[in-house]
């Protein structure tokens, strides 16, 4: 029998205005086609390229434990100055793990697609994800994507679950947190929420304002050498570093006191803030560190900070004091003090 | 970025704080000072500033915060229009959490009323151009700082022939109200630092009646910390000195003679009217009504929205929070029953409200 061939590229839309189908996420051919052509080649490794139900990896040698995070994206816009949905998807996850004094390992990719997205905006994004992925040194193993109907999700809606390994006898707890630690924050505030407001709104800022967003896993690792010394960790994201310092000490015996002046903030982030009549201790960061560190090795965590580009700001904010448990108290730049609390309700609703 | 610095200066602020002492000290005895607005309100705690005042030097907070003073009854008749059928209610953001006398804004939204929040009267005024088929009631809750902007959409409503947009009024003016707290013995109000965006529009003249009537001092002042450290500075200064004048720290924006246009358009639609303030009472004078030529656009004259008389929680001490004779932490719901994320009062619901800023930035626990 003779094939006869179709011309079907010829009823195709031109490459720059294709779009995902509903079909796209049938488990299909489709389906098939969109995991062949933009998922394997660009995260290809032994773990995904299986293809199997289940990512199936070792457990590196040298013992320690497992620690495992999930986290959802669903930021608007998807692309907002210094970065996108992929960066955050891959940074916040790979933070998670970090924070919990883990070096990451492997991450899952969920998509849930909006019907009609542009091919080239999704790939814009999945190589935001592979070059993020890349640079922290984490492969992603699985992955998912489903097709929602117009309107049923905004555009594109990623989850990351991630896995690290944590070394034997590690341990970060607020409860290790004693009257005296230093407070020491990784660099400037507000960069990421300002920088997704701004495109929001539509506000034309005099300096553009840039997300932070950050692999923090390196600076983290170099961290865990303090050993005991090093209290706590955390990064500061929804909520701001107000919600952090809140959560850090809530419900516990010492406070923290911070200084509006040794904050690092960008002008900027704080005219811009001024404008929206935000605090910028509530704006979301998303490549920033508070770690609570034992007195006497305070100088040497901060210098270990410095010598990381995302800790080339790093400052001492503050300390954690017996006065005031289980509240943080600001002084302000005009010499009085104030609480600082937990934003009250969703100021800024899909930041990250 | 330089001028937002520079009114943050801790420096300067140390000073000013020491000069603040040296005049307290020469007065000889206790100073009452009342700030007048919910903007300095909030400023005073979010910026420490209370630290910065000898011990018998008190600044208390006046009833600036336009959702504060809004009667219950008001929001009930709020409920009463978002619940009639084709009826869209739409109004700023923090009036939708205020309690009425059973419920709020929010529970009507739940329960299926079309009540929207918007940022400008100009954005109801869109809603209703763009949905003909409903009428569209804008609650118009503010001081002199809002209402030409509330006026100004009515008139501009009118030109475009929008007949289904009306304003339920509740406007307050601040100059009597001012009047009225500082003929109060039992307040003592020994000055009064003004609100500098409500004289941008009325002017610091309006003020002089203070001085000329009460031989007490007032003060326009900004909002950044050292604004507000110079103008309890001026005010204090003048008591050490028994002056008792109208002074304008604020001239980068404030007039003597305030902004005409915008009293304009106020003038064209409203008139002075007696006005009810919520734990205080009716002050003569003391607001606003839509004049009987606009009366197409008054929501209280196009629906019925008359309510019950209005039962207030007992328990609720936001008419003395109002006038300055209570601070919040004197009320036994403060940080207990009450808090900015369950209300008892508008005192806390405001983000400009004298409960929420002492509870947000000042409480003790
Ligand atoms: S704390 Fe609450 S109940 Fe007490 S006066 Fe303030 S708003 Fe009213």
């Amino acid at each position: 029998m003779r094939h006869i061939r179709f011309p079907t590229s010829d009823l195709r839309p031109p490459a720059s205005e294709r779009r995902v189908l509903l079909g796209h996420g049938s488990g299909g051919k489709l389906s098939a086609d969109l995991v062949e052509e933009l998922i394997v080649p660009r995260f290809s490794n032994p773990a995904l390229d299986a293809l199997g139900d289940s990512a199936v990896v070792a457990i590196p040698e040298g013992g320690g434990r497992l620690a495992i995070t999930t986290d959802s994206y669903v930021v608007d816009p998807i692309f907002f100055p210094g970065g996108d949905i992929g960066d955050l998807a891959v940074n916040g996850t790979v933070n998670d793990l970090a924070m919990a004094g883990a070096d990451p390992l492997y991450l899952t990719l969920g998509m849930v697609i909006e019907e009609g997205l542009l091919f080239s905006d999704l790939e814009r994004v999945l190589d935001s994800v592979k070059r993020s992925a890349d640079s922290a040194g984490v492969k992603v193993v699985a992955g998912d994507t489903k097709v929602v109907p117009r309107g049923k999700a905004d555009k594109l809606f990623l989850n990351t679950s991630g896995v690290g390994l944590v070394p034997a006898g590690f341990v970060s707890a607020r409860e290790n947190i004693g009257p005296g630690d230093a407070v020491i924050l990784s660099g400037t505030i507000g960069d990421h929420g300002v920088a997704v407001m701004s495109k929001r709104a539509g506000l034309g800022f005099a300096t553009e304002v840039r997300s932070d967003t950050a692999a923090l896993h390196r600076m983290a690792a170099a961290l865990r050498r303090l050993g005991g010394a090093l209290r706590f960790m955390r990064d500061p994201t929804r909520g701001g570093l107000a919600a952090t310092l809140c959560e850090a000490c809530r419900g516990r015996p010492c406070g923290v006191e911070i200084g509006e002046t040794v904050i690092p903030i960008d002008p900027g982030v704080r005219a811009a803030c001024d404008l929206l009549g935000l605090d910028p201790l509530h704006v979301a960061n998303e490549g920033k560190m508070v770690a609570f560190v034992a007195p006497e090795r305070a100088d040497e965590a901060l210098a270990a900070m410095r010598g990381f580009v995302e800790g080339n700001d790093a400052a001492v904010i503050g300390r954690a004091v017996e006065t005031r448990p289980g509240m943080v108290v600001l002084l302000t730049r005009a010499g009085g003090k104030r609480i600082v609390d937990l934003p009250a309700g969703e100021i800024l609703p899909r930041i990250c | 970025m330089k001028y937002i610095d520079e009114f943050h200066d801790g420096a300067a602020a140390g000073a000013l704080s020491a000069k603040i002492a040296a005049a307290a000290g020469r007065i000889g005895r206790p100073v009452r000072l009342m700030e007048v607005c919910g903007t300095h309100t909030v400023a005073v705690h979010r910026h420490g500033l209370r630290d910065l005042f000898p011990p018998g030097l008190k600044l208390v907070s006046g009833p600036g915060c336009p959702v504060c003073v809004t009667p219950a009854d008001y929001v009930d008749s709020a409920i009463k229009a978002a619940s009639l059928p084709g009826v869209t209610v739409v109004t700023f953001g923090d009036m939708v959490r205020v309690p009425g006398s059973r419920s709020t804004l929010v529970d009507a939204r739940a329960s299926g009323a079309d009540v929207r929040v918007v940022y400008s009267p100009t954005d109801a005024l869109e809603a209703a151009a763009g949905e003909p088929a409903r009428e569209v009631v804008f609650l118009g809750v503010g001081f002199e700082t809002t209402v030409p902007s509330v006026a100004g959409t009515m008139v501009e409503a009118r030109r475009r022939g929008v007949k289904n947009f009306s304003v339920l009024g509740a406007f307050k003016q601040i100059p009597n109200t001012m009047r009225a707290l500082i003929s109060d013995p039992a307040l003592a109000i020994d000055g009064f630092l003004c609100p500098a965006h409500v004289a941008a529009i009325i002017g610091s003249a309006a003020y002089s009646f203070i001085p000329a009537e009460f031989k007490r001092p007032c003060v326009v002042a900004g909002f950044e910390p050292l604004d507000i450290l110079y103008g309890v500075l001026g005010l204090v200064t003048q008591l050490a000195e028994g002056r008792a004048e109208v002074e304008n720290q604020y001239s980068r924006v404030v007039k003597t003679g305030g902004n005409a246009l915008a009293r304009r358009v106020v003038h064209e639609v409203l008139e002075p009217a007696d006005a009810v303030w919520r734990g205080i009472g009716t002050i003569p004078v003391s607001g606003f009504r839509i004049r009987e030529g606009w009366r197409d656009q008054d929501a209280a004259r196009r629906f019925d929205l008359s309510v019950p008389a209005l039962v207030e929680n007992p328990g609720c001490r936001c008419g003395e929070v109002l006038r300055g004779s209570l601070d919040p932490p004197g009320c036994s719901l403060f940080g207990k029953g009450c808090t900015p994320e369950r209300p008892v009062g508008p005192c806390m619901v405001s983000s400009e409200g004298s409960c929420a800023a002492n509870y947000k930035y000042s409480r003790q626990e």
